[in-house]
């Protein structure tokens, strides 16, 4: 009896422990992938909602990966990103900037490298897309790059037409006489102030005066600095808009210069087609359109400033990569880079997704056409002083009078060949 | 003796009583000052640190191309507290005295003056930037309206004007309080004094000049040296109306929104250097810590016990 009921209670305790084994080795996966929490940090405030939705997608597909995205004032996210990295507690998944400013994360080894085979798609990303989100020194992959961004003329033919221009401007001197009439007729020709964002003024415009890639490519080699007359005409076309400019243009703001455009009260406005988005946003009544800085003569030779804008890394730090990167897979396809291109307006890195927009239609031609580096971004924004810092305070004291395009030009060459190598010995 | 025994009794408590306050100094002011110490005799990478350099970054400061920054930024400092400590001391000088010679509606005038005080010097700043906004502020459309050119200038936007244009919001907004402070001193002079100046014969400015003033000695120590640590380390206005590139054309840099700019890079315009930026915080940490000790040694010698 004694014995039978040894048995027994073995015969129940080993059942009990292969129900609870079987169901540990079952669970386990399941408890380990439903506990999974990530964080995501983005600068695009304004596009907190689109990406909410595609974090829903993307849990919808995979049940186990919640990730929560936060974002902060784009003037701010850098600072905030780099002190949350330096003390340990940096998002796992990071919406990184690109070049000199991706570099600063890359340097301390705060992201993740990611090898080619590990993001579905990634070597369809075309060379210049997939150079963007490497390190100046460090080489290795650090994004998957997320859209591309060109600066050009945005303009507003129903106020152009008060001044008695019907047609957009088919060439520079065109685009310049127009200005002239525009003011004559006692109205704003260009809603760009002179304060910051000016390097985007004169980013829009520079390229057709210093000559685009061919120029770009000189001076990264060291062939040329920037105090080729071809680079001070450059600077002396942005004093030549200045007449064009809303007064007291020196003190107007970014935010201020976008309003004049999108509340219908200025003709054009230069700077990035990530514009669209937000002007169609703030205005959605005003009738407006996109075109790239126009040549210098009839069929001429066009250039267009042109940079890839970011990409999503990965924290080096984060105990959950493998999630992490099942989501840069996710952001990598065109699940990601349909709306992306839908909802936010912009272009999307994803190769093979088609673009309907009309607006974005033309920039991404304008791209493929005559797509240039956006010089100091792309080029030099690596060390201090960045040519980008140089031109943002040389520009405004060339409008202030303080300053000569000559002068301006030569401390940028100063300034950057302090730390350029390829300038040792030529400034 | 009895000094002696009292003395013993008090010090455990005068220990414990000041030992959590200087724990707190130690892990809030002493160690970060020696880390930045620290850190500006290494040479960095973004945020990684190099090889041990020496004064290095500090002779960095002195050559093309920060020297320029950097005494630029210095100059705007000096700028910065002379003007607010001239204005500003002024100012609050004859807000006081209006105040403190006024017979009904004392607690509102104070009120009025010190009301701007309270309010955060970022939304100051950002209410300021809009008023001179030359296409949506009022001051401009104000200026057109009545045909005064004088006032429709680009206030932020001339290197010129934009240092002196961010002087004037921070007195605007920063005057009520030496205002209160010399108001307070006035309050404390006893009224015997004037009294009797007043029996024989003195004449208002007499009183001011003769009593008044030299008894306002300590809170002319305070307003000074607050004024001179508050200018050199002058960051939030600047900050939000001229951005981290001190704009227009770098005229609204100071010592701490350059260090700012360098220690955690920006965007689109610098990139990290945190032994340079060390640098600057131990020079602006030294700079004022000697000025604010020895402006307070050589001003409290000066004051003059009632």
């Amino acid at each position: 009896m004694k014995t039978r009921n040894r048995l027994r209670h073995l015969v129940a305790s080993l059942t009990v422990s292969a129900v609870a084994l079987s169901g540990s080795v079952l669970m386990a996966p399941m408890s380990k992938a439903a506990n999974v929490e990530l964080t995501m940090y983005s600068w695009r405030v304004e596009d907190k909602a689109f990406y909410e939705s595609v974090i829903k997608d993307f849990s919808a597909a995979n049940p186990g990966i919640k990730i929560t995205f936060q974002s902060f004032p784009s003037a701010d996210y850098q600072t905030i990103l780099m002190s949350a990295m330096a003390a340990g507690k940096g998002p796992d998944i990071v919406h990184v900037r690109a070049y000199g400013a991706l570099d600063q994360l890359v340097v301390p080894g705060y992201l993740s490298p990611l090898a080619a085979n590990e993001v579905k798609g990634l070597n369809k990303y075309p060379v210049d897309a997939l150079n963007s989100q490497r390190g100046f020194s460090d080489k290795r992959l650090f994004g998957v790059p997320f859209a591309y961004q060109s600066l050009g003329i945005f303009y507003n033919l129903e106020y152009m037409r008060k001044a008695g221009i019907q047609l957009p401007p088919n060439t520079y001197p065109e685009f310049i006489e127009q200005l002239k009439k525009i003011k004559a007729a006692g109205l704003q020709g260009l809603a760009n102030g002179g304060s910051t964002h000016i390097e985007q003024m004169w980013g829009t415009i520079a390229p057709m005066f210093y000559g685009g890639t061919e120029f770009y490519n000189d001076v990264v080699a060291g062939k040329k600095t920037f105090t080729d007359p071809a680079f001070i005409k450059s600077l002396e076309a942005v004093q030549e808009l200045f007449p064009y400019m809303p007064s007291n243009a020196t003190a107007v703001s970014y935010d201020a210069s976008r309003a004049l455009f999108f509340s219908g009260k200025a003709a054009f406005f230069m700077g990035g087609i990530f514009e669209l988005g937000y002007f169609r946003n703030q205005n959605p009544k005003l009738k407006f359109d996109f075109m790239a800085t126009p040549p210098m003569s009839k069929g001429g030779k066009q250039f267009v400033s042109t940079w890839a804008d970011g990409g999503f890394g990965i924290n080096a730090k984060t105990k959950a990569r493998p999630e992490a990167l099942k989501f840069l897979n996710y952001l990598a396809s065109k699940s990601f880079g349909a709306p992306f291109v839908q909802t936010v307006a912009q272009i999307t890195a994803v190769p093979g997704v088609p673009i309907r927009d009309r607006q974005l239609q033309k920039a991404v031609s304008s791209i493929n056409k005559w797509g240039t580096p956006y010089i100091m971004l792309v080029g030099f924004r690596y060390k201090n002083p960045t040519g980008s810092a140089l031109l943002q305070t040389g520009i405004p004291n060339m409008l202030n009078g303080t300053k000569t395009a000559k002068q301006v030009a030569d401390e940028v060459n100063k300034g950057v060949g302090t730390w350029f190598g390829p300038f040792a010995g030529k400034i | 003796m009895a000094t002696r025994n009292v003395t013993r009794y008090q010090r455990p408590w005068i220990i414990a009583f000041i030992t959590p306050a200087m724990i707190l100094t130690v892990i809030f002011t002493l160690v970060p000052a020696f880390t930045l110490l620290s850190y500006s005799l290494y040479g960095w990478e973004s945020f990684k640190r190099g090889d041990f350099v020496g004064f290095t970054n500090f002779e960095r400061l002195s050559n093309f191309p920060f020297r320029g920054d950097f005494g630029g930024a210095f100059r705007n400092n000096v700028i910065v507290f002379v003007t607010l400590f001239l204005v500003q001391t002024s100012v609050g000088m004859i807000l006081a005295l209006a105040i403190y010679r006024l017979r009904r509606g004392k607690k509102l005038f104070q009120a009025i003056v010190f009301l701007p005080v309270i309010l955060s010097l970022v939304i100051v700043a950002f209410m300021w930037k809009l008023f001179l906004d030359p296409l949506f502020g009022p001051i401009s459309s104000l200026a057109l309206q009545f045909n005064l050119p004088w006032l429709n200038q680009p206030w932020l936007g001339q290197p010129g004007l934009a240092l002196f244009t961010l002087i004037f919001i921070g007195l605007w907004r920063w005057v009520g309080f030496p205002a209160i402070v010399f108001l307070a001193g006035m309050n404390s002079i006893n009224e015997e004094y004037i009294e009797a100046a007043r029996i024989d014969g003195a004449s208002e400015m007499q009183i001011f000049r003769k009593i008044i003033f030299p008894l306002l000695a300590p809170s002319f120590t305070i307003v000074a040296i607050l004024t001179f640590i508050g200018a050199f380390e002058w960051f939030e206005l600047p900050y939000v109306i001229g951005g981290v590139t001190g704009q227009p054309g770098g005229s609204t840099t100071t010592m701490a929104l350059l260090f700012y700019r360098l220690a955690f890079g920006t965007v689109d315009s610098a990139t990290v250097d945190v032994g340079l930026s060390s640098a600057i915080g131990v020079i602006l940490f030294i700079f004022v810590g000697i000025g604010a000790a020895l402006g307070s040694y050589y001003l409290r010698k000066r004051e003059i016990q009632q």
